[in-house]
């Protein structure tokens, strides 16, 4: 082990029941050094990473740290002791306790808690790290990223050598983030060795000083940051030279001047319960359109409230021109309106059950209580839709929930073209999936445009939005606050307009 | 070729064991040898006459299939509460007790001691029915409505229910006069199988023929697993959490009339006691998530016989009726530890560590 | 960065809210009953009567209370009060038992009920449900097996302790002769009293006790922050049983017999009890404090229903339900406003 070194991971092995999700997989993080961990869903980052923070046992290989020699590690609070901490991506504090008792429990020492002293640190703390939370406020009353924060504050705190970020990022807005990485050079600075997991290319590139890519649960490679330009990145995570991701931005152009079209749905004053303000918005047939602005800036409301989500209380709403009334999602559905939820397993999945009942359950809602499918019909729609989306199950009757991400977000993508809507709208379809997902449903989106279907698009990736859509609408603090089309849709453009102020 | 033979055999002995059926089956023949090895007698179906000179069957598997009707039919609905709500109903007893006791209201018009019947019979069944389901509606609400958990919702009616039952009659015992009554718990004159196997049997084939011809399965699954999601795809979770509720009402009414009929009577403490307990162990030992989710709905009617075995059986050995509830807990647990996941999870471990052991051999 | 400030909801834990209004409402019902009813409710000794017959209640409803504030249930605590009322009579007048000895075996029982239900449901991962369903079938069929006719203990030492006053300082009224009559309470009391203060020490001072809260809250946190999750969920089943252990033998020195009977449904009254007290069955929530005064608002309506002419039994049940309903639905309400104030 050389003086730098502050973890050592060699041949690391990991078998579940059908899968090898690790196979002889090294690892080595450096003192100071901000490490991003790449590779597509299922290349076994979290098996890697569960299995060096104790809550997977390994199959075989060893793991080194500094000072400790050989250690192995059966549990999170063996971690700990041992100075690796993590934050995950779902945010594992208890919302029941305080903020200042997030940040201690698990780690005190004696038998008793000393609130005075546990209260005064983390005020500490927090007030260093610039958190805007009190120590002794109820961690459930704070918004999920300042909860988020705490969790990195906990993290910090714990005198750890090791810290592990997996996707810490993805519920926080540009300037949490901004905040998050001159956190994370600070610790850098301090000689931390930092995991750091994103699907974010760009933040990869903006603080990260190597990467180490996996597939497939195998090593690809260890690189430095300057010597591995973002493409072919891209092709070491996919395993083949791709270009595809160019290839469908030359197409989108020929719908951006099309406005012939007839207005398939048009919103006027709409608000809902969730608390954006009254927002007008059309969408014309075979139209691409997307809403864009910071995360919380109120781009999934909009859409909630367009399909009866949240509970709408105004504005009126027109579907082919005609006034109807939407007031929950089966009004919409019944509109020919589909609705593909940001949060894929909170809102889109039903777990337990097999991939063909998870494909049919839209239109069978729509279709009736008291009028079943049949055995042959189900199987029937459910083949077809594996087939055309190239879903990677089983068979039908496997349980979603085994599945991949991004095949769990194909299922439920397949739901909702089965039910043929006129009116499509994806919320954050590509967050937390595999990079080739995310170019198939790209592509999927601009062929359904092109056969007559309306699409909004959201993303929290503004280039993915610029691909894909002919017409943004910004949005800023719950408010729509432009839009863009045509020569005006650029990212200066689209940023400008984010941030306001003229 | 003997490799291949040998896969088939093993996820032919994987697929019995994982099947839902299979624990309640296993335990169906369990009981059913220990009985036959202690008495070979156990099995044979006698006929015979009653007291009222009609002809019956009488035998042990007559009785376990009487006496395990209303477990049966209560164990259909609480499948589906339990499904939809991922909680369990445990009024379900005291609802028992007012339903009955609202039926001999009925029939007996307030009067303790009637002469004849105030009200047909149907008509009785009828308001029990419509007081079920307001029980189960009250419950639905609390659950679907005001989110609270339904067994502290249903404790509401657990902690009242025989109380409530009691102060419709006035905390009397009135005893209905028709024959006619006694029926529907006991045989109808001219045929020597007890009714109740009717009337579980009609339940069985109505909730079958729900189950095809409706969605109530599919909806009931999806809003039992992932209630937001289920919104999301247009159905009502609140709608289904509080239907289950209301054809649990409906069994319960069923249940009551077949509880009353057989004395012809009530007795509002005593009626049904413990019901509620054996109902949510039928539907755990046909090996349904007591947290929701995916449902069996034959293998919790199994396991509804299973546990009239076991409670027959239990009589048979001479225990004491109060004395019952122990044996009972020692087989329930045996068999709760037996399915769980982690203890099948070192078993199967177990076993692989030995299998190959035997080939070296 | 958002932080809302705003309603008051907000700045109180979720488990003090809950608490305020257990207290509020148990100062207004009894008030009002002094009041409405007059009478008994003035004498302070009435108070205590509703602490001595209650005491044992105090005791298992504080162990129900840990078990839910950890995301648990146990329902086998009446009948694990029943088995020990009937061990210990036995074991006393059958076998000429001492007072420890009997002391010993009640502990022993809820020992025993807590090593295997905390086992089962910690370590095997069955629900605690089913496994304290199955003890409570247990607890009452072997309470029959061990003696099936209740019976009275008749042993003197026993009936001395269970006789034994402890006078209340300043406390009392006038009888009708003009003596005073010093407010008393018995053992009980004083046991439960102070179980519930080491009890909210351990809740609010130590770390299992802040554990307790956390496995309550998220499991799956609580097991990332490094939490020793089996052994916390373990611990609280263990202490559950104990203190109805404890409870069962209070509830012997105050009734003095055994029998199959005895405490029915005394789970679901410390269940409604914790509930009232503001302990929330989906974990993480809940005082001890205030299951205290869940205890006393339970038996303070019992007792308004008693005293206004209402005996027939089922008006108790009636009134017990109703309570339990409004309480309920106040704490969905009061949770629905706090998450839609933090939207």
């Amino acid at each position: 082990m050389s003086d730098t070194t502050i973890l050592k991971m060699r041949g690391i092995n990991k078998t579940f029941p059908g899968v090898r999700a690790l196979q002889n997989v090294d690892f080595t993080l450096n003192k100071g050094e901000i490490h991003a961990l790449m590779g597509e869903n299922g290349a076994g980052k979290s098996t890697l990473i569960k299995v060096l923070t104790g809550v997977y046992t390994k199959d075989g290989g060893t793991i080194e740290l500094e000072g400790k020699g050989e250690v192995s590690i059966h549990s999170p609070q063996e971690a700990q002791n041992n100075g690796i901490s993590t934050v995950y991506q779902e945010i594992t504090l208890c919302p029941n306790l305080t903020v200042a008792e997030n940040m201690f429990i698990g780690r005190e020492k004696g038998a008793f808690t000393n609130w005075k002293h546990m209260n005064t640190e983390s005020d500490r703390l927090l007030q260093k790290l610039d958190i805007p939370a009190k120590a002794t406020q109820q961690l459930g009353s704070c918004s999920i990223a300042v909860q988020q924060m705490v969790a990195i504050a906990r993290a910090i705190d714990m005198d750890c050598k090791v810290l592990i970020l997996d996707e810490p990022t993805s519920s926080l807005d540009e300037q949490e983030v901004e905040k998050l990485f001159d956190l994370m050079r600070d610790l850098k600075k301090m000689g931390v060795g930092i995991i750091f997991v994103t699907h974010f290319l760009d933040q990869v590139y903006e603080v990260c000083d190597k990467i180490t890519v996996l597939r497939d649960g195998q090593l690809v490679g260890e690189y430095e940051i300057k010597d591995l330009p973002r493409v072919q990145l891209v092709a070491k995570m996919l395993g083949k030279e791709m270009d595809d991701l160019s290839d469908i931005k030359g197409e989108s152009a020929s719908y951006a001047g099309d406005d012939a079209g007839e207005i398939v749905f048009e919103a006027k004053d709409l608000q809902s319960n969730a608390g954006i303000r009254p927002f007008d918005f059309y969408i014309k047939k075979g139209e691409v359109n997307g809403f864009t602005g910071l995360l919380g800036s109120g781009r999934s409301e909009c859409v909630r409230a367009i399909f009866g989500a949240d509970r709408v209380i105004g504005g009126t709403v027109k579907v082919h021109g005609k006034e109807v009334k939407i007031s929950n999602p089966l009004d919409a559905m019944k509109n020919g309106i589909a609705y593909l939820p940001e949060d894929r397993k909170l809102d889109g999945i039903i777990g337990d059950l097999s991939v063909r009942d998870n494909i049919i359950l839209a239109l069978q809602v729509l279709t009736g209580f008291f009028k079943p499918f049949s055995k042959a019909k189900a199987n029937a729609f459910a083949d077809e839709y594996i087939k055309k989306l190239n879903i990677k199950t089983a068979s039908a009757d496997t349980p979603i929930k085994s599945l991949s991400g991004g095949n769990q977000q194909k299922v439920i993508l397949a739901r909702w073209l089965l039910m043929h809507p006129e009116y499509l709208i994806l919320d954050e379809p590509t967050r937390g999936i595999d990079v080739g997902t995310k170019v198939d449903i790209q592509k999927l989106v601009l062929e359904l445009a092109s056969e007559g279907m309306s699409v909004t698009f959201i993303s929290s990736e503004t280039d993915e939005m610029l691909r894909t859509c002919s017409r943004l609408v910004v949005m800023r603090d719950r408010k729509v606050v432009g839009q863009l089309s045509g020569n005006s849709l650029t990212q200066n453009n689209i940023m400008s307009t984010i941030a306001g102020g003229d | 070729m003997s490799d291949t033979k040998k896969k088939k055999d093993q996820s032919f002995l994987k697929r019995l064991t994982s099947n839902q059926l299979f624990i309640p089956l296993l335990a169906l023949i369990l009981l059913a040898a220990i009985n036959l090895i202690v008495d070979p007698s156990f099995i044979k179906v006698t006929p015979g006459y009653n007291n009222a000179g009609n002809p019956v069957l009488s035998g042990y598997l007559i009785t376990i299939l009487d006496y395990g009707s209303e477990l049966a039919i209560l164990a259909i609905g609480m499948t589906l509460v339990t499904a939809a709500s991922g909680g369990q109903d445990i009024s379900v007893g005291a609802t028992i007790a007012i339903a009955g006791s609202a039926m001999l209201r009925v029939l007996c018009g307030g009067d303790s001691r009637p002469e004849t019947i105030q009200a047909p019979i149907i008509v009785a069944f009828l308001v029990a029915c419509l007081v079920g389901m307001l029980c189960g509606a009250f419950n639905g609400l609390l659950v679907s409505v005001f989110k609270i958990q339904p067994m502290i919702a249903t404790l509401i009616l657990f902690t009242a229910g025989r109380s409530i039952a009691a102060w419709i009659n006035n905390n009397e015992l009135p005893i209905v006069p028709d024959p006619r009554f006694s029926y529907f718990g006991g045989f109808i004159p001219g045929i020597p199988i007890p009714t109740t196997v009717f009337i579980a049997a009609i339940c069985i084939v109505v909730i079958a023929l729900v189950l095809k011809f409706t969605n109530l399965g599919l909806y009931t699954q999806a809003v039992g697993i992932n209630e937001s999601s289920s919104r999301l795809n247009g159905i009502n979770p609140t709608f289904i959490k509080f239907l289950a509720f209301v054809i649990l009402g409906i069994c319960v009414a069923v249940a009551a009339l077949i509880k009353v009929s057989r004395l012809s009577t009530i007795n509002y403490s005593v009626i049904a006691k413990d019901i509620e307990m054996d109902a949510i162990l039928a539907v755990a030992l046909g090996g349904n998530a007591l947290s929701g989710g995916k449902f069996n709905i034959w293998a919790s009617i199994l396991g509804a016989y299973v546990i009239q075995f076991l409670t027959t059986t239990l009589y048979k050995f001479n225990v004491q009726s109060d004395a019952l509830a122990a044996y009972k807990a020692v087989v329930v647990i045996l068999l709760v530890v037996f399915s769980a996941p982690k203890v099948r999870e070192t078993m199967g471990n177990l076993v692989k560590k030995v299998a190959p052991k035997k080939e070296v051999a | 960065m958002r932080l809302r400030k705003g309603s008051i909801f907000n700045k109180i834990s979720d488990t003090n809210l809950l608490l305020i209004i257990t207290i509020v409402i148990f100062f207004m019902m009894y008030i009002g009953a002094i009041i409405f009813q007059g009478g008994g409710f003035t004498k302070p000794q009435m108070f205590f009567n509703i602490l001595n017959a209650n005491a044992s209640l105090i005791i298992t409803a504080t162990g129900m209370s840990i078990v839910m504030i950890c995301g648990g249930i146990d329902i086998s605590v009446g009948g694990v009060v029943a088995l020990v009322s009937m061990c210990c009579a036995v074991y006393l007048d059958y076998h000429d038992g001492s007072i420890l000895g009997s002391i010993l075996i009640a502990l022993g029982i809820g020992l025993a009920y807590g090593l295997v239900q905390g086992f089962l449901v910690a370590y095997l991962d069955i629900q605690p449900f089913i496994v304290s369903l199955a003890g409570m079938f247990f607890a009452r069929g072997m309470t029959t097996i061990v003696n099936t006719a209740p019976f009275n203990v008749a042993d003197e030492e026993f009936t001395a302790l269970k006789l034994t006053r402890i006078n209340v300082p300043f406390l009392g009224s006038y009888n009708k002769k003009g003596v005073w009559m010093p407010a008393y309470v018995e053992i009980g009391v004083i046991v439960a009293l102070l179980i519930v203060v080491l009890l909210f020490v351990v809740l609010r001072w130590t770390k299992l006790g802040r554990n307790f809260y956390a496995v309550g809250g998220n499991k799956q946190s609580a097991l990332m922050m490094g939490i020793n999750v089996k052994r916390t969920k373990f611990l609280s089943h263990l202490i559950c049983s104990i203190l109805a252990g404890i409870g069962g033998y209070v509830y012997f020195l105050h009734v003095g017999s055994g029998a199959a009977s005895h405490a029915m449904g005394m789970e679901m009254n410390a269940i409604a009890s914790s509930i009232i007290g503001g302990t929330m069955l989906t974990g993480g929530v809940g005082n001890i404090i205030g299951t205290l005064f869940g205890v006393l608002s339970l038996s303070t309506i019992q007792n308004i229903v008693a005293s206004a002419g209402l005996d027939d039994a089922w008006w108790t049940g009636i009134t017990i339900a109703a309570m339990l309903c409004l309480f309920l639905i106040i704490q969905s309400i009061v949770m629905a406003q706090k998450k839609k104030a933090l939207k």
